[in-house]
């Protein structure tokens, strides 16, 4: 069964479908186009995570379950051998609880898009393109097709905010588009670059063997001829399969990636730059200070569902492409820069927690709060240990399930009193009891309460962390601690200000006069879950735990060899 | 111990029941049956602890422990288990939450009878309870550090329940940061534990502590040391004890359990329960001796002169908290736990009395407009003098022989804060005497309204009055001193199980000389109360014709949260602020300005194909990744 297939697919079937009909079948088509392709990506991805279906159809291949691996193209470039992609679709422990992620918040996004009434074809559309790239970018293992699928959550997003954005749409789109756009072109330099030195090494010894012999004996012949320089051009294959190209022993000994290789530019070693530029293109996207100005704005624009993607599942693909490629094919140069690494995870939780102090916008607040968090992702992986790296991911799973909480609370509030201002409501306790309700869970969720998910990653963070002092420095953990502090000033400050005391709203509504009315019911159907998801992975830590276990420990391995 | 130990599992679970059910209920329950849930699963908890109690008694030195379910696992490295350890220590811990927990929420059923929100009050109510006995039950410390947080979310949440009062709003943010402040103290000695023992375990470490490390391990003196931060900001020591006056924004029943008798004293267990990590790091526990001995003196100090009822029992709470840490500074652990038990029954005892009188003088809580209660609230008034003999340390009641055990402790193992020890304990006889002789006493000074309106408490507010009473009377013969009794019960009690080091004895002329120096000093407290606020004369003026510029400082309380604010919170706001508009908006935006301009005017012909705004983003870009660049370089000879 391609299971994995299905996820990307169904969404553009969805897609077909709708673009199929003509615009003059009415919004309610659209939605239930949108919402039913959700919901079954969603039963999918809850499917994959839990392991439902059947083992017997799941192809294992290199620590990866589930692959699908077809010929995707291949050229011949003369004098320099033949290029050969490949769909090539794998999961591990870290991929299912992102496409789990990406299932829950793309579906209860889609439940808070029923708001949407202007030109709901066109955000429907747009919605699915999306989540077919969402998930394929979290499924590709082969380098070149998670390159497209990566470039093609761009243009989505690009529209879904340029389109049904706020009043500063245009700006906000632009500036996202062309910050992420540099991300990729960066990312783009190191997967061409592992490309053009590594060989596929079953698809060369192909050429070299005859046909009977066994495929570990023609991966020999193909590595031996690779290392005594005997290969030609013409038996060369080239590959953007994630497995090879981390393996060093795929790399001729005098090519300019080899780990013994003496090549340097600016004193700094070629494995090093290729991984800087895939650390760099990816960590655009986490974001981290100072890259991360594009964020804020992005944000504020969005409408709440985008928002609630854009730092649900988006930001995520920062890290994981950080786990997954940059340390997947250098591990070697992300224990040389761990360092860089940490420094620049601790000064994004210390400065997006005072930025966010600062902010006198609740949307920007919680973007900001979403860059001192995710700086707890870098930190994790900087500390390059078991409790780091797990911590790393579950902080990514933890911070998508509670900032996407938090962007649609901010959104069902945004709809009744059209003011993101932190000082233009007041009184919210009394006037909308049960979303304040949520807001609490969310709040204290956010700011690492225990007993919710976002301690746990913490928790480990920092154990990661204070475990790896004598190669990092005190100064990582304690810096995050400060952060941790600064958190619970910046949300209870906002809370304190909206929530407590006499309802008041912009414009001079007082009393019962600035009552609001509290949460509908298709509010509490898109809040709730991810409320109680928040609980859930804070009480039963293990559910994820042991699925991320499998996944990091080889990982380990490679870093600590 | 009998098989009856897995009943331990039931016990935070029932209050949590009550929290769900009336969460989810609130609005839809009616008042009465939601306070009836909230009292009940806390009494259905005390029930059983009883039982487990009997077992703790009969079965002597065993630690039992139940295991609920494996937490946080990670394979070969790290295991958290969600278990509770039943001991003499947290039985008496979990006795007085669950007891003293019920008949504040009996209480609560009269008190906050005229309120709204009564049911989301019990629901809160009972998650706090839940979350105290997490943390007095956790046989971890990150387990610990559960309840650890939960109790000051609660906090946060009951003092935030009135909030319509703009004056209280702060204060439940206050309270909750600087507890925040003090858990990651907390949350920093766990990782230290980690990276010393390997576990959080508390009974595996204290397993490797007897054989691999000795008094005075630099590595046992950070753990302590962030313990003890720890320890500061929930039990309100200097100089984290502010937002603890502040607290009082709450309804007084809230004051009454969490800001008196139960999460405040979480700090004491806490150091208890480490004893032994404590007590190979000396240089901490003289640390903790002095913090304890300062904030004593200071919260008294103040106490002195406030004139708002609970303000006064606030920071009187601040400072009965300093003497429990200066015994514990001492290594006096048991009588650190002996004078919580007592003080949580006085102390609560006076903060409902003080509910009392607050109800029945229509929330008017300043004593300069109250007086001569005593007539028209007999049982209140009765059972605050036993309050305020026993707080006072006057004997038989039950302060005196906690306060007695630390003071003879002091004594023999530092004179000066014994002096100073002896200071604090006159100075709250005095003000606990002349809070008595103005609210009681005299003539009514209120309106004439609040006269109309002046009437005793109903029976659900009385009732854990006189009970709380007969705790305050006889509580102390727990521990009578040597020279009294062979047998002190509470250390022996206390000994066995926990592993508790009792203070050493001193000889019986000594011991005398101590009492005697001690209740002398009450006395005299008492008297020079009589003699300036007897009959209720001598009404502290109102605040503006305050001319005393020493009074005047004390009433201010010494302007600390004045200068907390500007010392720690301005500089913070402005650090935030200038890292917004200087860093992200001066500095990005100029430098990203800069070249857009200079893209203006030098790439004429760039302009046509592009738009001013992308050529804008994209010379950013440039420029971060030249910054990122450059650090690289520097980078790598990096060394933090």
């Amino acid at each position: 069964m391609p299971l994995l297939s299905y996820l990307i697919i169904i969404p553009l079937l969805g897609l077909l479908c709708s673009l199929a009909m003509p615009e003059k079948v009415g919004a309610k088509f659209f939605r239930a186009i949108l919402l039913l392709s959700s919901a079954t990506t969603l039963v999918l991805s809850i499917g994959l995570y839990a392991n439902w279906f059947p083992m017997c159809d799941c192809k294992i291949e290199n620590g990866y379950s589930w692959v699908e691996n077809y010929q995707w193209f291949n050229i011949e470039v003369p004098g320099f051998g033949s290029f050969s992609a490949h769909y090539l679709l794998g999961v591990d422990g870290i991929s299912k609880a992102m496409v789990l992620l990406s299932g829950i918040v793309l579906f209860l996004s889609s439940l808070a898009s029923l708001t949407i009434t202007k030109q709901v074809k066109l955000y429907s559309n747009l919605f699915l393109l999306l989540s077919s790239a969402v998930f394929g970018s979290f499924l590709a293992l082969d380098l070149l097709l998670f390159y497209v699928f990566f470039e093609f959550m761009l243009l989505p997003m690009f529209f879904l905010i340029g389109i049904f954005g706020g009043a500063r749409k245009e700006y906000a789109s632009l500036k996202f588009f062309i910050y992420t756009l540099v991300g990729s072109l960066l990312i783009l330099v190191p997967i061409l670059m592992s490309s053009f030195q590594s060989i596929d090494p079953i698809a060369t010894g192909e050429k070299l063997s005859p046909k009977e012999v066994f495929i570990s004996t023609k991966i020999q012949n193909a590595r031996t001829a690779l290392s005594l320089n005997t290969l030609k051009p013409e038996q060369t294959v080239h590959t953007f399969t994630l497995w090879h190209l981390s393996n060093t022993e795929n790399l001729a000994p005098d090519s300019l990636l080899h780990p013994l290789m003496k090549a340097e530019y600016l004193g700094i070693s070629i494995r090093g730059w290729m991984f800087l530029l895939f650390f760099i293109g990816f960590a655009i996207k986490i974001p981290i200070v100072p890259l991360h100005t594009w964020l804020p704005d992005a944000h504020v624009e969005a409408p709440a569902a985008i928002s609630a993607i854009l730092a649900g599942i988006l930001l995520k693909i920062g890290g994981y492409g950080i786990i997954r490629f940059a340390i997947g094919i250098f591990p070697d140069q992300a224990i040389e820069w761990a360092k860089l690494i940490g420094t620049l995870g601790a000064i994004s939780i210390v400065y997006g927690g005072l930025v966010a102090l600062a902010q006198t916008n609740i949307k920007k607040m919680v973007a900001f709060s979403s860059v001192s968090h995710m700086g707890f992702v870098l930190l994790g992986i900087a500390s390059i240990n078991v409790e780091g790296l797990s911590g790393a991911v579950y902080q990514m799973f933890s911070h998508g399930i509670i900032s996407a909480l938090l962007f649609l609370l901010v959104g069902i509030l945004y709809q009744r009193t059209h003011n993101y201002e932190i000082d233009g409501t007041k009184g919210l306790l009394k006037s909308m009891p049960a979303f304040s309700g949520l807001v609490i869970v969310a709040f204290f969720a956010s700011l690492g309460l225990p007993l919710f998910s976002g301690f746990i990653a913490e928790l480990l963070v920092l154990l990661g962390s204070f475990k790896a002092i004598a190669t990092l420095s005190v100064v990582f953990p304690i810096a995050a601690i400060v952060g941790i502090i600064l958190s619970s000033a910046y949300l209870l400050w906002t809370f304190q200000r909206m929530f407590f005391g006499t309802p008041w709203l912009t414009g001079g509504k007082v009393g019962a006069d600035a009552q609001l009315p509290d949460l509908t019911l298709l509010e509490w159907s898109y809040t709730l879950p991810l409320a109680l998801a928040t609980i859930a992975y804070g009480l039963f830590p293990d559910w994820l735990l042991s699925v991320l276990a499998p996944a990091i420990s080889p990982i380990l391995r490679t870093l600590n060899p | 111990m009998d098989n009856n130990i897995s009943l331990a599992l039931l016990i935070p679970l029932l209050p949590l029941l009550g929290f769900v059910i009336n969460g989810i209920g609130f609005g839809k329950l009616p008042k009465a049956l939601a306070g009836t849930i909230g009292t009940l699963t806390v009494f259905g908890s005390f029930l059983i602890t009883l039982v487990l109690f009997g077992g703790v008694v009969a079965g002597g030195e065993t630690i039992s422990s139940v295991k609920a379910y494996d937490w946080i696992t990670i394979t070969d490295t790290l295991n958290i288990t969600f278990e509770y350890r039943i001991d003499s220590l947290s039985i008496i811990m979990m006795l007085l939450v669950t007891g003293v927990g019920t008949l504040i929420h009996l209480y609560s059923f009269g008190y906050m009878s005229h309120d709204k929100g009564m049911g989301k009050f019990f629901a809160f109510l009972n998650l706090f309870i839940f979350s105290m006995l997490i943390l007095v039950m956790g046989s971890d410390y990150v387990t610990m550090f559960i309840g650890w947080e939960g109790v000051g979310l609660c906090s946060f949440l009951l003092i935030g329940f009135w909030n319509q009062n703009r004056a209280y709003n702060a204060a439940a943010q206050k309270a909750f940061v600087m507890n925040r402040i003090g858990d990651l103290g907390f949350l920093a000695a766990i990782f230290l534990m980690y990276n010393a023992f390997g576990t959080s375990s508390i009974s595996e470490i204290s397993e490797q502590l007897g054989t691999n490390f000795k008094s005075g391990d630099p590595q046992i003196f950070w753990i302590t040391l962030c313990l003890f931060i720890g320890a500061m900001g929930k039990s309100a020591q200097v100089p984290l004890y502010t937002w603890l006056p502040d607290a009082m924004a709450g309804p007084t029943p809230v004051s009454a359990l969490i800001h008196a008798a139960t999460m405040v004293t979480a700090g004491i267990y806490m150091v208890v329960r480490s004893n032994v990590l404590f007590s190979l790091a000396p240089d901490t526990l003289h640390i903790i001796a002095w913090v304890g001995c300062i904030t004593a003196v200071l919260g008294a100090s103040i106490g002195l002169f406030q004139n708002d009822i609970k303000k006064v029992l606030a920071y009187s709470t601040v400072s009965q908290l300093g003497f429990m840490f200066m015994a514990l500074g001492v290594a006096a652990y048991s009588t650190g736990m002996f004078h919580v038990l007592t003080h949580a029954f006085f102390k609560a005892l006076l903060f409902l009395g003080a509910g009392s009188v607050i109800h029945a003088m229509s929330d008017e809580q300043d004593i300069r407009k109250m007086g001569g209660l005593w007539k028209k609230l007999p049982i209140t008034f009765w059972t605050f003098l036993i309050g305020t003999i026993a707080i006072s340390g006057i004997p038989p009641f039950a302060g005196f022989f906690s306060k007695d055990e630390i003071l003879a402790n002091l004594y023999t193992h530092d004179k000066t804060i014994w002096i100073l020890a002896m200071v604090a304990s006159f100075m709250t006889s005095f003000y606990m005497f002349r809070l008595l002789f103005l609210t009681f006493f005299g003539s009514f000074r209120g309106t004439e309204e609040q006269k109309h309106h002046l009437h005793e408490s109903p029976l659900t507010m009385t009732l854990p009055l006189m009970l709380l009473a007969v705790l305050s009377m006889v509580g102390g013969f727990m521990g009578l001193p040597a020279v009294f009794s062979e047998h002190h019960m509470l250390a022996d009690f206390l000994g066995k199980a926990a592993g508790v080091v009792h203070g050493e004895h001193l000889d019986h002329n000594t011991e005398f000389m101590l009492m005697g120096i001690s209740v002398a000093i009450a006395v005299v407290g008492l008297i020079i109360a009589f003699v300036r606020y007897g009959g209720g004369k001598n009404v502290p003026v109102s605040d503006e014709q305050m001319t005393n510029p020493i009074t005047k400082v004390v009433y201010n309380k010494y302007y600390v949260d004045e200068l907390y604010n500007l010392i720690i919170v301005k500089p913070l706001h402005i650090l935030g602020d200038i890292s917004m508009l200087v860093i992200e908006y001066l500095v990005i935006d100029l430098v990203v300005n800069g070249i857009a301009l200079t893209s203006r005017v030098v790439g004429l012909g760039l302009r046509k194909s592009q738009t001013g705004s992308i050529g804008f983003y994209m010379y950013a870009m440039v420029i971060g990744i030249i910054l990122f660049l450059a650090y690289f370089t520097m980078a790598s000879n990096l060394s933090l």
